[in-house]
């Protein structure tokens, strides 16, 4: 199931790169991608585990950029 | 400007005048007279320009703190961190010049870059976003005889909506009621009105100029067609260009490289050799400036963000960064020829009276559409459209069918007899054939031979203009494939100064000659493939690039095609092409511009020649350039 998520103050286009990549190595996960231009996360994944992977995805986007914020 | 970016910005600006006013004074003010002392005046001039560095940086300070709890070591904010206190505790070395003033600029500079490249980037961002601002907000509906204004999404299928004049049509639908005039530039690029009636199809995202009309709906919005070009244009950097993720991969290397590199440079000489640890250490930090590949890491995807944006003006969607990337290594395009090249309607495109029967054309043309009147062959509607009169049904008597050679009726009459040359041939009529290519109708009156109408598929106006601005472009082969006749696909071919044609292709033929195409285009070289959308799916997924034209409401289309063009002009592909080719242009300027200059400030750095200062500008500027030439890639000709 893909589902697309709203991102606010996504300041650093490198920073974007290196969360996609850590995004689409959580288990259950079939692929992701994050747009700095679009300020999108577009998550391919198991519709059951996505809420799961939505807080792995929130920890890890909080440690390489703290203020962003991913709109549920 | 948003809230955060104007915070941020009042506080560079008062950190850069207390900059300014310090960086004076320690140059204009004897201050060791003051305080007593040489020493003294250099930890003044310490805590005088640590003010405008905490104003400024103090949240990179924070942040560097907070990623290396995180473990983040190539993260940016440290990086900047460890080179701005580097350069202030140099002040430590008793050998060395102070670099206070160079600590805080450098924060400084940096800070107005972040602040820049924030404001560009959110500004181009907004403009692709404006200029794909084709979303209607809401659709009119009649309540209780009132008319009311409702989000889209709640309308459903068969409900009527109202669009006024100046408004945006909001669902798909069928006129029921008025006409007007439609501007349909945001969806095709078209800057010609279109003129719509009762019954006519409308799309949403049209805009109504002139006359108020209802429309009965005939998608729910989600499936209209400005929601799936919306969605179409947003995922497209889903799908990345390999420039754009051979970037991403070059900026993993890079920023570990290069901080090694500032690492061993501010070590190992003065270690090994004896060398001056201040010196050494400044170099190291200098390299630390340029860690940061930023300037490529925004600009690439811009370029491709705002090429995919600016094609998207012109009614070509492309549905990804990558498929733009293609296009820009065209080799060959290869053309369906009906309703690509052609209109894919039959039409009259000439009548010839026998030269002994002497008789007028408008005579052949209304006999032979009276003899048709009734049939509803494909042919017999041409000649009907083409015959400007009304059809009087009394003139008409004894209509047969000729056993699909053609009819025989009577009109006005006289015994007429309207096909091809097998009726002509059975009947004993002395006929003959015509020069031009197409469908020949042969017309007969009381058994003698009147002339005959050819009806043919209409070549597109802009047709051959396409081929030759591909070719001018520099695209090596046009090909044309078509299940229609050999004689019909060369007549079509030579006209249009296509390099290759084929004809009486089977739709698995199609497949076979694409295959054989793409072995034949060089390595690098890429094959587009241009079809109407409709029985081509096979070969447009076949293609490297699969583009599907006249595309406004076909699904299937939109689906099975990479690119979408959404009207039916082929010299739109031509346009994709030049959009295509600069945008890569543009994304090579900049890697080659940006790395040139990381490059050169890293060699001048090593061998002791880069300030810090340079770095600084070197690092900030050249991203702020970047962004600059990538935001061209927006701006396209119509």
């Amino acid at each position: 199931m893909r589902k697309v998520f709203k991102l606010q103050d996504l300041d650093c286009a490198n920073c974007a790169a290196k969360m996609e990549d850590a995004i689409k190595k959580i288990d259950g996960v079939n692929t992701a991608s994050m747009s700095f231009m679009t300020q999108k996360l577009v998550i391919d994944a198991d519709p059951e585990k996505l809420d799961g992977i939505l807080d792995e995805a929130e920890k890890i986007c909080h440690k390489i950029e703290p203020d962003m914020v991913i709109v549920r | 400007m948003n809230k955060k970016q104007k915070k941020t910005r009042n506080r560079i600006v008062s950190a850069l005048a207390i900059f300014a006013a310090v960086f004076a004074v320690t140059e204009f003010v004897p201050l060791a007279q003051y305080v007593g002392g040489e020493t003294n005046a250099l930890y003044l001039e310490f805590v005088l320009f640590l003010i405008p560095y905490l104003i400024a940086g103090y949240d990179v300070l924070l942040k560097a703190a907070r990623n290396i709890g995180n473990g983040q070591v190539f993260d940016e904010n440290f990086l900047m961190t460890i080179a701005t206190v580097g350069a202030f505790a140099l002040v430590l070395f008793p050998d060395s010049q102070p670099h206070m003033a160079e600590g805080a600029a450098v924060m400084l500079f940096y800070q107005v870059g972040e602040l820049f490249q924030g404001y560009a980037v959110g500004k181009s961002r907004q403009s692709i976003a404006d200029m794909m601002d084709i979303a209607p907000d809401f659709a009119n509906v009649m309540r209780d005889g009132k008319l009311v204004q409702v989000d889209p999404y709640e309308i459903g299928v068969g409900d009527e909506i109202v669009v006024k004049p100046g408004e945006r049509v909001p669902l798909d639908g069928t006129i029921v009621e008025g006409s007007t005039q439609l501007d349909t530039a945001a969806l095709t690029g078209e800057s010609v009105p279109r003129h719509v009636e009762e019954g006519a199809e409308v799309i949403s995202g049209c805009v109504n100029m002139t006359g108020k009309i209802t429309v009965k709906v005939s998608k729910p919005f989600e499936q209209s067609t400005v929601s799936r070009i919306l969605e179409l244009v947003e995922s497209a950097s889903e799908k990345k260009a390999q420039t754009e993720n051979f970037i991403t991969r070059f900026a993993r290397y890079y920023t570990p490289i290069v901080t090694i590199g500032a690492l061993v440079l501010a070590v190992l000489p003065p270690l090994l050799f004896g060398q001056s640890w201040s010196d050494w250490i400044e170099r190291g930090l200098t390299f630390l400036v340029v860690s940061c590949p930023c300037a490529l890491v925004i600009s690439v995807p811009l370029s491709f963000f705002g090429g995919i944006g600016g094609a998207s003006r012109l009614g070509i969607l492309v549905k990804g960064g990558n498929y733009l990337e293609a296009l820009a290594h065209t080799e060959t395009v290869v053309f369906d020829k009906t309703g690509t090249l052609t209109n894919g309607s039959f039409n009259v495109v000439a009548v010839h009276p026998d030269a002994a029967a002497e008789v007028d054309p408008d005579l052949i043309l209304s006999i032979a559409a009276h003899a048709e009147a009734y049939s509803d062959h494909p042919i017999a509607v041409s000649v009907k459209e083409a015959f400007t009169g009304e059809i009087d049904q009394s003139r008409i008597a004894d209509v047969r069918e000729e056993g699909g050679h053609g009819v025989r009726a009577v009109v006005d009459e006289r015994v007429v007899l309207v096909g091809n040359d097998k009726l002509m041939r059975e009947e004993g009529i002395a006929y003959h054939d015509c020069e031009l290519t197409g469908t020949i109708l042969h017309v007969s009156i009381d058994g003698k031979y009147a002339g005959h109408i050819i009806i043919a598929d209409v070549v597109k106006e802009d047709a051959a203009e396409c081929i030759k601005r591909l070719h001018a472009a520099g695209v090596g082969k046009t090909v044309m494939l078509t299940g229609d006749r050999a004689e019909v696909a060369k007549a079509v071919a030579e006209k249009l100064g296509l390099d290759e044609y084929h004809g009486q292709l089977l739709p698995e033929d199609k497949v076979n000659q694409v295959e054989r195409l793409l072995v034949e285009t060089s390595e690098k070289g890429k094959l587009a493939f241009v079809g109407d959308g409709i029985n081509d799916a096979p070969v447009l997924t076949r293609a490297d690039i699969g583009i599907a034209m006249g595309a406004m409401g076909s699904d299937a289309a939109i689906e099975a095609a990479d690119i979408v063009l959404m009207d039916d002009k082929p010299s739109k592909i031509a346009s994709a092409i030049r959009i295509a080719r600069k945008t890569m242009r543009i994304v090579w300027q900049n890697i080659v511009f940006a790395l040139g200059v990381k490059f050169a400030v890293l060699v001048l750095a090593a061998v002791g020649l880069a300030t810090m200062w340079l770095a600084v500008f070197a690092d900030v500027g050249v991203a702020i350039l970047a962004i600059l030439n990538a935001m061209r890639c927006m701006r396209v000709k119509r």
